[in-house]
């Protein structure tokens, strides 16, 4: 490799570099100044993912190689790495206020949320297993450590432990995948892969076997049925922050992968894939839909909704095609609006002795909160899927791509499980309207958790009646294999 | 005047008119706000009946934007013979809902105006759209201010009846959507519904998208055995949004076969005609029985509104001209009519605060204006000879025996019955001794109200007496349907 490919290669790999450049800085820094500083963490913070942002748009245009093939920048990466600048950069501003309520302000939070995003950035980019697996190892040890952050709250060390443990096994079923395709392929690099199955047999057992060791190692970092066990009490345990954080930009990232891995490097094998995934994903919804009904932790509650989200969006992959792979990328940054939007609603409750992770505990809030009350409302619908809200749109949009490749029974059944969904959803929004007030409210306000309520409100709102904008945003950046 | 949007603006006035609310503070300065708002639509569909030319079944007042091009959505309005009627329908009853809402709502005042208006946009949105997205994104955001009103306003039982209401109706227009999207991939990718109209489908194709639009249009309409949501969410649901289920909300369904069942998938109808037909026919006759045993007034009107909604399917689908004119006329009716009787317990229950009928009596003696008032509307329900519903009733009916004698013969039993639950009712609350009912004083009819019902009374006779200008306006339209409706062979 010559001087000027390594440069290339750096130069390509600068939004990842600036990201675990910040990370340590951050980690030092807090080392001299703690806690005492926590809104310089959050800017900070905050500066090195508009740092990062920046280099990324500088890197926008034809998509560049790096690395000996393994590293790719092109607009599916890009895309993906704005969803998740967008959902770190919100994650963070509702952090601060949170964090010193629940006495957790530490600077190893910031740097270990960065390291986290770094990780999703190499898995987004990773154009080779290896990357990817690396990639996902880094933002997996991350997320395990935050999931754990209340050292002294029980339900976050169990939720850290069963994520590790199940993580752990996930992961070395996708490494036994991977290298059962290694071997059959003599490549772990994705367009290499996908040539050489081109010409294998696709009725190989070896083949099929490595399809669903694949298969089940990435459903589980999704969250799908079957390996969908660590979701609930992961998010359950977790700081609301972190599970915020959880659920819009570690599933955007497995599901980059996912439709990387799937679409490009098993593209030859697709027969063996569609109907395993078919099948999980209507289990998903249906298993996240009827299970949410009878939560009454909120966080548990959006944990199985993020199931059912999870489920539909696999729908989209199911479809296949330009449309599928565009619907499930709009669909996802669709969510990480409309859910950081709902978990920074969770944020607010949690002030003083009130947890404020029930469902109970919004029972009369538009009556003293009209405002708030209005924008859950949006979220709420928006979740549920109901016109004029994105949520909408997204599922929307899944369907057409499902229809157009005649999957009719699908979208059948999806639409029915939705409709399911939606109940529990509007249970919400009963309780904060149809009831009355049984507590006081006194709410953990911030002006940057208003304005991160505010974008994702707007997010919300904005792309449920203006969506052609996002929509050929999403079409445009499509993998290069799809055009 | 050709290229002034008078359609969006009517559309999104009251919209516009919510988010001015959002502003106001106080009750009063809020109800006049919303009240300034709803008329000043209602005045504006005046222009817009009058500019409206009857000779042409071509849809008028066009507008068209893009909107996601990518996808072949465009936002497309126009009205033709059919829908604007209804428009000027949900205009009406829009600001005699603001009326009836003065004093019988009197927490969260605010709130329950801005739904108000929000609801009568996208209901008039829905009459509007000439394009499936932009018709679907109305049809089904409705859920959201409507889920509200009965909720919050209702009564003692109201949660339950809102959810029923969501669940029911989402469940059905799930299904819409997909059938939608059937359309619109063997349409040619287009939600142009013109366009969509011109598309012949496979028979196969057709039948599969009649019963998801079915499920769909059934449960709003509603029809048995889909109707079971409508009484709860009748009863508990404030008057105002007892006004807009019946009067406006009810039509959408019937709305939906006419705009999408009939032209786009003509074969399917045809099949399924004889089906709806006796549908139908179980409707009026099985919703008849239902509110004769009813024992409160608003389930009674309720289970009638079922009973009549059965004339109009049962006209839809005779596929004759008298038939399907009567239908539409009908809707035109029931609208009124039934709007003016839920208004009728409305105002009744502000005083006495029962709906139970038997515990009235006499109130021709003690409220004589309420009670002649009442006389006729009752007498409007029944179809005597004279008022609207009878001219509606007339033309289903003698298309009902142009297609089936014998589905004929049986809805005639149905009108019928629905004197002798209709007389029961007015026999019990207006006439004979006057009964005490709680000790309360009650008073007559008063001049906010009686601004509110004049319109209605209005309507019952001028249809009644001189229904042609109604009938010319929807004439055209209907004929061009029937065309439509036409199928290769028969």
């Amino acid at each position: 490799m010559d001087m000027n490919a390594v440069i290339r290669s750096v130069i390509a790999s600068g939004p990842e570099i600036i990201v675990i450049v910040g990370a340590c800085v951050l980690l030092m820094v807090g080392l001299v100044a703690e806690k005492r500083y926590g809104r310089l963490l959050v800017g900070a913070t905050l500066a090195v993912v508009i740092a990062a942002a920046a280099a990324t748009f500088a890197l926008a245009g034809a998509p560049r190689t790096a690395y000996g093939g393994m590293f790719v920048i092109d607009d599916f990466a890009i895309f993906f790495k704005l969803v998740l600048y967008l959902a770190t950069g919100l994650t963070v501003l509702m952090s601060g206020r949170y964090l010193e309520e629940e006495a957790i302000a530490r600077s190893e939070y910031y740097a270990l949320l960065l390291f986290a995003l770094s990780g999703m950035m190499i898995m987004v980019s990773g154009l080779d297993l290896l990357t990817i697996y690396v990639g996902l190892e880094l933002q997996s040890l991350s997320l395990y450590v935050l999931t754990g952050f209340f050292r002294h709250d029980p339900r976050s060390n169990e939720a850290a432990l069963k994520y590790i443990i199940l993580g752990a096994v996930s992961s070395g079923i996708f490494l036994y995948g991977l290298s059962l395709a290694y071997g059959l392929t003599g490549t772990t690099q994705l367009t290499d892969m996908a040539t050489a199955l081109a010409h294998g047999r696709a009725t190989d057992p070896a083949l099929i076997l490595a399809t669903i060791f694949l298969v089940t190692g990435l459903i589980f970092k999704v969250g799908a049925v079957p390996f969908h066990m660590w979701v609930p009490d992961v998010y359950e345990g977790a700081p609301t922050t972190i599970t915020a954080f959880l659920s819009v930009a570690s599933k955007a990232a497995a599901f980059a992968i996912v439709l990387r891995i799937f679409l490009d490097a098993l593209a030859p094998v697709t027969e063996i894939w569609t109907v395993l995934v078919a099948v999980i994903a209507v289990l998903t919804i249906a298993l996240g839909s009827f299970v949410a009904l009878v939560q009454t932790n909120i966080k548990r509650m959006l944990a199985y909704s993020s199931i059912a989200h999870a489920g539909f969006a696999l729908l989209g992959l199911v479809a296949g095609g330009p449309d599928g792979v565009a619907s499930v990328m709009l669909y996802l940054l669709i969510y990480t609006f409309m859910n950081l939007g709902i978990f920074g609603t969770v944020v607010m409750m949690r002030k003083g002795d009130v947890r404020g992770d029930m469902i109970a505990d919004y029972t009369g809030f538009a009556k003293t909160h009209r405002g708030l009350a209005l924008l859950m409302l949006i979220f709420l619908f928006s979740l549920a899927g109901i016109p004029p809200t994105a949520g909408f749109f997204a599922k929307f949009y899944v369907l057409v791509a499902l229809i157009n490749q005649g999957y009719v029974a699908l979208a059948v059944i999806a639409v029915l499980l939705s409709a399911v969904a939606a109940f529990f959803y509007i249970r919400i929004v009963m309780l904060m309207y149809m009831r009355e007030p049984t507590r006081s409210f006194d709410l953990a306000l911030t002006p940057s958790l208003r304005l991160v309520l505010a974008i994702a409100g707007l997010g919300t709102v904005g792309i449920g009646i203006l969506p052609s904008w996002f929509l050929d945003l999403a079409q445009g950046a499509i993998l290069t294999v799809m055009r | 005047m050709t290229d002034f949007p008078i359609l969006s603006l009517i559309i999104f006035l009251p919209a516009g008119g919510a988010g001015v609310l959002l502003l106001v503070r106080g009750d009063a300065a809020v109800r006049w706000t919303a009240l300034v708002f709803a008329v000043a639509d209602f005045l504006l569909t005046i222009p817009l009946l009058l500019a409206f030319d009857t000779t042409t079944y071509a849809m008028q007042f066009r507008e068209t934007a893009a909107w996601v091009p990518a996808l072949g959505i465009s936002y497309s309005l126009g009205v033709d013979g059919i829908s604007v009627l209804f428009v000027f329908l949900t205009a009406l009853l829009g600001w005699i809902c603001v009326v009836v809402s003065w004093r019988a709502i009197d927490s969260k005042v605010k709130e329950f105006m801005i739904s108000l208006l929000v609801m009568q946009s996208l209901m008039l949105g829905v009459f509007c759209a000439l394009d499936l997205f932009l018709f679907y994104v109305f049809w089904e955001a409705m859920l959201i201010p409507m889920y509200l009103i009965i909720g919050v306003w209702g009564g003692d039982n109201r949660v339950y009846a809102a959810f029923k209401f969501f669940l029911y109706t989402l469940a059905g227009s799930m299904l819409f959507l997909v059938g939608i999207l059937v359309l619109y991939f063997q349409g040619g990718e287009t939600f142009d519904i013109l366009v969509l109209m011109e598309q012949t489908y496979p028979f196969e194709i057709q039948a599969w998208v009649f019963v998801a639009f079915l499920i769909a249009f059934a449960v709003k309409v509603p029809m048995v055995p889909l109707h079971t949501w409508l009484p709860d969410a009748h009863v508990q649901a404030p008057t105002a949004g007892s006004i807009v289920l019946a009067g406006v909300l009810l039509k959408m369904g019937a709305y939906g076969f006419l705009r999408f069942s009939l032209p786009m998938l003509p074969e399917a109808s045809h099949a399924f005609a004889p089906f709806i037909l006796v549908l139908s026919v179980v409707a009026i006759i099985y919703g008849g029985f239902l509110a004769l045993a009813q024992d409160d007034l608003k389930k009674l009107v309720a289970y009638a509104s079922v009973s009549h909604m059965g004339f109009v399917t049962l006209g839809l689908f005779t596929f004759n001209a008298k038939g399907v004119e009567g239908a539409v006329l009908q809707m035109f009716n029931h609208g009124i009519t039934t709007g003016a009787l839920f208004l009728f317990v409305g105002l009744i229950y502000e005083r006495t605060h029962t709906r139970r009928i038997a515990d009235y009596g006499g109130l021709m003696k003690v409220v004589p204006v309420y009670g002649v008032l009442l006389a006729v509307f009752t007498l409007s329900a029944m179809a005597v000879p004279g008022t609207n519903t009878f001219v509606g009733e007339l033309l289903v009916l003698s298309g009902a025996f142009g297609a089936n004698k014998a589905i004929g013969a049986v809805a005639v039993a149905g009108a019928v019955l629905s004197a002798a639950y209709l007389l029961r009712m007015f026999r019990q609350m207006a006439l004979g001794p006057a009964v005490p009912i709680g000790g309360r004083q009650l008073w007559d009819v008063n001049a906010r109200e009686m601004a509110a019902i004049l319109p209605l009374v209005v309507f019952v006779f001028w249809v009644g007496f001189y229904p042609k200008p109604f009938l010319e306006i929807i004439r055209v339209s209907v004929e061009h349907l029937l065309v439509q409706t036409q199928v290769q062979g028969r």
